[in-house]
């Protein structure tokens, strides 16, 4: 994933017409389209907005979408919530940390892997989610080929 | 001859078993066969267990095919899908199928009828015509029709509705707001999404009918980001309102003015708290704010604001159209008209029942959802989201009203139903309970930040068997201050499941060795 730039942050607080209380909405749009923000970037949105580099950090660290490191290629959530738990989440994740060599909240190989509370796909349940999109019913034989199209895709 | 309609749901569930593959592998074989169909992709009916749920419209029926792979497709063109012919997948016309002929769909009526993103299809389909009446009756009778109506908040709390709309109504300002609340994070809930995928259009009307009642010009709706199809479909819905001169300046020629403006949330459940999901769309950490104020005195930005679930907005236009009286005719006791119920977890049939209050927790699973999915017995249901409690299999024929659910301790929240057979261990629930409330705490509090993990490291010492009487003394303990004193429902309500574990599943925190003694 491309490392944002100094002129891609600026026209992104620009087309928020760089209004401080766009802050969640102006981050939200970064890590979309980039994944994650980088220290400087925070520096960056202090200045822009007129807020102190403490309130942009405070913001970016209070939510759970705003990563501040690096993710991997593909980004793969399961979902951990009481649903999909009643549905066998618990096995799933340990066969998906088995399957990829890693735990929850790594990236290796191209591969982040996350948990998550609630797909709203609690009707399908177990769910996981792939760069966005949301599977149902996964099993660990659909849990491979889900994994073997994604890679595929590359 | 005109083109056979074809319908497969362009919703996150459908498309999550596989309905968008499903959807071009009948327009590629249509293609190849010379059929003339016009694939039109609707909401979801809310039946999920029969998705990717497929219907074909044969003179005045839709004909409906369930669990369709892209495998079944040319064999079910062989069998003339086109004219509902005959398959192994057929069930036979969508309005006779038990399932939804038996609901009460008031609020969901048009999703899986209609075309989510038609404007012509919605405006068939009784669309804007509660705004059109609600401007040429005044503000006045859409409050009193919303007061009768004796509708409460569907977003968890069931705050009367009509109570929030006057206040704000009635509170002098230069600028008041609608924020609706999108942040649908308790698990086993898909209410809203289902809603804002299958009707958007009805979740606007609903928005400008509350903006029009209380004097709110403008509107903005939290959405989770956990859901993208959902921020796709509902954005082109607010463009295409907005290009009809239905949201915008002077709407509908009168002198209201209404806009909405969509915002994402970004991965914190407690923004799914009112004053917290406030603060979050001024640009803020999602901290708790504390109350009072009311939001319907000082909410967004300082102004009076409704706050409301998307559910509960998407109520009102029927309201409107058909009477409240009609809608508080629902419904039993202070609980009127009906519930979105979303049946998740362990259950073979899940799927949104919109039912009249009333109906019992255990025909909802029995009749509706069939038992667990995996054909073992129910051993716990949760009901409400992750604050919700957990009710033993032998209480399920509490009657899904509110204070009947308060009345043994648990309650009915979004609507969530998340069942869980014999082989679940309710000590590992009771912990996920604390677990989950010391991720998401915002800090704010003490009782919930510092109490949440000590409740975890209490309930990993019962399950380790130390000590496990006093440990109960001092979670029972623990619960009470954390239920007590918190600022809101995330600490004051993690209590309930852990609480409902103790008294109906304390066996669960001795080892299988121990149980086996």
């Amino acid at each position: 994933m491309a490392r944002i730039d100094e002129k891609t942050t600026s026209e992104i607080v620009a087309a928020h017409g760089a209004k401080p209380e766009l802050l969640v909405q102006i981050l939200a749009n970064i890590v979309n389209r980039f994944g994650w923000i980088p220290e400087e970037t925070v520096r960056q949105l202090a200045s822009e907005l007129n807020l102190s580099r403490a309130d942009v950090h405070g913001v970016v660290e209070y939510y759970h979408d705003f990563r501040t490191t690096e993710p991997g290629k593909h980004i793969v959530k399961i979902c951990q919530a009481e649903a999909c738990q009643s549905m066998g989440s618990e096995r799933l994740t340990a066969y998906a940390e088995k399957a990829l060599a890693m735990s929850l909240h790594d990236t290796a190989n191209d591969i982040t892997l996350e948990p998550v509370y609630c797909l709203g796909n609690c009707a399908c349940s177990p769910a996981i989610m792939i760069d966005g999109k949301t599977f149902g019913r996964v099993d660990e034989q659909r849990f491979n080929q889900l994994i073997d199209a994604m890679r595929g895709d590359d | 001859m005109a083109r056979t309609k074809i319908y497969v749901p362009r919703e996150t569930t459908a498309i999550s078993v596989g309905a968008d593959d499903v959807a071009l592998e009948i327009a590629r074989v249509a293609k190849k066969s010379g059929a003339e169909i016009e694939l039109i992709r609707n909401g979801s009916w809310g039946a999920s267990w029969l998705e990717p749920l497929v219907e074909v419209e044969v003179g005045d029926a839709r004909i409906a095919y369930g669990n369709v792979t892209t495998d079944d497709v040319p064999g079910l063109f062989e069998s003339g899908l086109i004219t509902g012919g005959e398959h192994a997948r057929r069930l036979g016309p969508i309005k006779d199928i038990p399932y939804l002929a038996k609901q009460d769909r008031w609020t969901f009526w048009r999703c899986g009828l209609t075309n989510p993103l038609s404007l012509q299809d919605f405006e068939q389909h009784r669309g804007f015509q509660a705004l059109q009446k609600a401007l040429q009756e005044g503000p006045e009778s859409v409050l009193k029709a919303v007061e009768s109506s004796g509708l409460r908040g569907r977003g968890g709390a069931g705050f009367p509705t009509g109570i929030k709309w006057r206040t704000v109504a009635n509170t002098e300002a230069d600028q008041k707001y609608i924020a609706c609340n999108a942040d649908e994070g308790d698990s086993g809930t898909f209410s809203d999404r289902m809603l804002m995928e299958g009707d958007p259009l009805g979740l606007i009307e609903g928005m400008a009918i509350a903006g029009f009642a209380v004097g709110a010009s403008k509107g903005y709706i939290y959405l989770r980001s956990e859901y993208p199809l959902t921020h796709s479909i509902l954005s082109r819905a607010i463009d295409t309102a907005r290009g009809a001169g239905w949201l915008g300046n002077n709407i509908g020629d009168s002198d209201f003015s209404f806009d909405i403006e969509l915002h994402i949330g970004a991965g914190s459940y407690v923004c799914g708290e009112e004053t917290a999901m406030l603060e979050s769309l001024e640009g803020k950490r999602g901290i708790v704010r504390s109350k009072p104020p009311l939001p319907a005195h000082e909410g967004l930005f300082g102004k009076p604001t409704v706050v409301n679930n998307v559910v509960t907005l998407a109520s009102v236009s029927n309201i409107v159209n058909l009477g409240a009286e009609r809608y508080a005719g629902m419904g039993v006791n202070r609980s009127k008209g009906t519930l979105a119920f979303q049946l998740a977890g362990n259950i073979k049939r899940g799927g949104l029942v919109e039912k009249a209050f009333g109906i019992t927790l255990r025909e909802l699973i029995e009749d509706w959802g069939g038992g667990t999915a995996s054909g073992r017995p129910v051993k716990a249901v949760q009901v409400g989201g992750p604050l919700g409690a957990y009710i033993p299999a032998d209480q399920l024929d509490v009657p899904m009203d509110y204070e009947a659910f308060v009345g043994i301790g648990a309650m009915i929240g979004h609507g969530g139903i998340v069942v869980f057979d014999d082989t679940a261990n309710m000590a590992k629930q009771a912990r996920f309970a604390m677990e989950f409330c010391a991720i998401e705490s915002c800090g704010k509090c003490t009782p919930c930040r510092i109490g949440s993990t000590r409740g975890v490291e209490v309930i990993d010492k019962m399950i380790a068997g130390k000590n496990r009487e006093e440990n109960y003394d001092l979670l029972v303990e623990l619960c009470d201050t954390m239920e007590g004193a918190s600022l809101c429902a995330m600490g004051g309500m993690t209590p309930y499941p852990v609480r409902s574990v103790l008294n109906y599943f304390a066996e669960d925190f001795a080892s299988s060795k121990e149980k086996a003694l």
